[in-house]
């Protein structure tokens, strides 16, 4: 084997045909040190880190504007987690995660997944990552599990600042369901993994659409606008009475749907219906990115 | 010896001696264009393979469809011995490229660019990623700026890392896509330097560009594309042979000079402004001198002019080569 000069001292790859398991155990270590460079890369990025601070904000301004004009009158019919964030500090981010993920966590995980393939091939970096072989399908999917990455660090950045926030602001302790049942304060904060678990997943749904979107174009604006513009109409869609058929097959519908957690023992039949409705889009979506990417010509 | 279009390449060179060929390699663009058209290469293992041709000529969409990242619409090719595309991961990581210009994250370091590109790559062992990353960032003389974020890089640097990038590992081919552009004088003759050096290693070089002269300074082989089609391709040595080396002698006493060079048995006499030129063949030039001085001819300058490629090219295909495409 002829190598370049001066080279001959560092050694790429591994020896000669290693055993199957050897090489399997290899692979995924290149994948996950590939992951780890997308990662780095997406939460070193100044745009990235802006948009977790202000998702980790807003749980905090809820927060200091319900313990300065106090909680909304029942009699407002207002969502019922905020008229109890007043009352138990661990509501705020029940209260927190329900606003934002309408319209803010899913702008910032369109931002990320639909600049993922996108934002590459603008900057011309996609044809040397092809190069090097990253391999297309092997990309995608680390593409779309660091997108997965983001979800939840978005998502764990609301659900960790309202925590402090509302310990900090209101009381604390054992949590009076909706339902009417008492749970300790640690039982609370576990149901709060869940409902971030659920969240991220919802999230890791709508960042397969913005990743397919991120295949067609080499702008990244483009896929990112028309992710926001898809969860913007939809949702406009969800609220029309007359269409009301078609809510159970809508994204949106089920991003919120994780109030069962508050009831005991938690009702986690609509949580279960999310979350095959977010496999099905993972799915669908995701199959038709890795059509799309693994038979393009990269001409850019 | 040449090899024209029409004679099938691969017939002159085994296959297992080449570390590219292209077999009727074709792209048809979905607009009807056809950027390459049915293209037989075979380049040696082992040589520094200038791939000529004007702007537009299909080069870069070669290269491309090499790389597998454009699907060609026909034909087939190998890389290192191994059919692609089917071969891409195991071949590429043993293949260096730099396509169309550098392409870097604008907000990172050389260095971090370079470690960004070796974590792609499957095949590439990061226990020895930092030495690799520092020792191709030395070669292409970057070590200083390797901390320097990539934003703040000259089009000179930028060239530069993109050819790092291409010399992280150990690799048997390099394909490099016009690789002295946006460079200085200076910058153009360190890459020339470098391609050499790395060629001198065992490494074989595909290198495209639009400039013969500087192919003509590097290059053992060649191959020249026009409007998508191979003109020609073959040793350089075997180019230039068909094209005569000519004796010019520069004096005032013309007639004269042109009597003794054709006394001498030269061909070609041909007078002109000052000056008289003929085929040399296999003559000594010092015996042509001498002949003139003792013909009394007042000799000012005696030149002996070995064919460009240009001249090659002129010959051969019976077109100038027009640069600007």
């Amino acid at each position: 084997m002829s190598t370049v000069s001066g080279q001959e001292t560092v050694s790429i790859g591994t020896g000669a045909a290693p055993l199957p398991r050897a090489r399997a155990v290899g692979a995924l270590r290149a994948w996950l040190r590939l992951l780890g460079s997308e990662v780095g890369l997406t939460l070193r990025r100044p745009r990235n880190i802006a948009m977790l601070a202000v998702l980790a904000l807003v749980p905090v301004l809820i927060g200091v504007a319900l313990r300065t004009f106090g909680g909304p009158d029942e009699t407002d019919g207002g969502p019922s987690v905020f008229g109890q964030v007043t009352g138990n500090g661990l509501f705020l981010t029940f209260a927190a995660l329900s606003i934002l993920v309408q319209l803010l966590l899913p702008v910032a995980v369109a931002v990320v997944a639909g600049d993922s393939v996108a934002g590459e091939a603008g900057l011309g970096t996609l044809r040397y990552l092809l190069a090097a072989p990253a391999g297309r399908t092997r990309l995608l999917g680390v593409k779309y599990a660091n997108a997965v990455v983001f979800c939840l660090a978005a998502v764990a950045a609301v659900a960790l600042s309202s925590l402090l926030a509302g310990v900090l602001l209101f009381p604390a302790g054992p949590i009076t369901l909706l339902s009417g049942g008492t749970i300790p304060l640690l039982d609370g904060v576990l149901r709060i993994g869940v409902v971030v678990l659920y969240v991220t997943a919802g999230m890791a749904a709508l960042a397969a659409v913005a990743l397919a979107f991120s295949t067609m174009t080499e702008a990244a604006v483009g896929a990112i606008a028309s992710t926001v513009g898809l969860v913007v109409v939809v949702q406009v869609l969800g609220v029309i009475p007359q269409l009301s058929v078609f809510q159970p097959y809508l994204l949106t519908h089920w991003w919120n749907g994780f109030d069962g957690v508050l009831r005991d023992p938690m009702a986690t039949g609509e949580m279960g219906q999310g979350l095959l409705v977010f496999a099905a889009y993972i799915a669908v979506f995701g199959s038709i990115a890795w059509a799309r990417f693994t038979g393009k010509d990269i001409t850019c | 010896m040449l090899t024209v279009r029409e004679r099938t390449p691969s017939a002159t060179l085994p296959a297992e001696d080449c570390s590219i060929v292209t077999r009727g390699l074709t792209k048809r663009f979905r607009s009807g264009q056809v950027a390459v058209d049915a293209l037989d290469l075979a380049v040696p293992r082992g040589s520094v393979f200038g791939f000529l041709g004007p702007n537009g000529s299909g080069k870069t969409t070669t290269i491309r469809m090499l790389l597998g990242l454009v699907a060609p619409t026909g034909g087939a090719w190998e890389l290192l011995g191994t059919p692609m595309p089917g071969g891409t991961a195991a071949v590429l990581s043993r293949v260096g490229a730099l396509v169309e210009g550098p392409a870097f994250y604008p907000y990172l370091s050389g260095e971090a660019n370079l470690r960004r590109y070796d974590a792609a790559d499957p095949a590439a062992d990061p226990r020895t990623a930092s030495a690799r990353i520092g020792l191709a960032l030395d070669r292409v003389g970057l070590a200083a700026a390797a901390r320097k974020r990539y934003r703040a890089y000259s089009l000179g640097m930028r060239q530069r890392l993109a050819i790092a990038a291409a010399l992280l590992g150990p690799r048997e081919l390099l394909i490099l896509d016009e690789p002295t552009n946006g460079l200085d004088p200076q910058g153009t003759r360190e890459v020339r330097g470098l391609i050499k050096e790395i060629a001198a290693g065992g490494t074989t070089v595909f290198v495209s560009s639009h400039l013969l002269a500087e192919v003509e300074q590097m290059c053992s082989h060649i191959a020249v594309m026009r409007t998508g089609r191979l003109v020609a391709q073959g040793p350089i040595a075997g180019l230039r042979a068909g094209e005569a080396v000519r004796i010019r002698v520069e004096t005032p006493d013309l007639a004269e000079a042109a009597a003794v060079l054709a006394a001498s048995g030269l061909a070609q006499v041909r007078t002109g402004d000052g000056e008289v030129s003929a085929e040399l063949g296999a003559d000594a030039p010092e015996r042509i001198c001498a002949a003139l001085v003792a013909g009394g001819v007042a000799v000012r300058g005696l030149a002996v002019q070995r064919p460009s490629l240009e001249d090659v090219f002129v010959g051969l295909t019976g077109e100038g080569f027009d640069v600007n495409g």
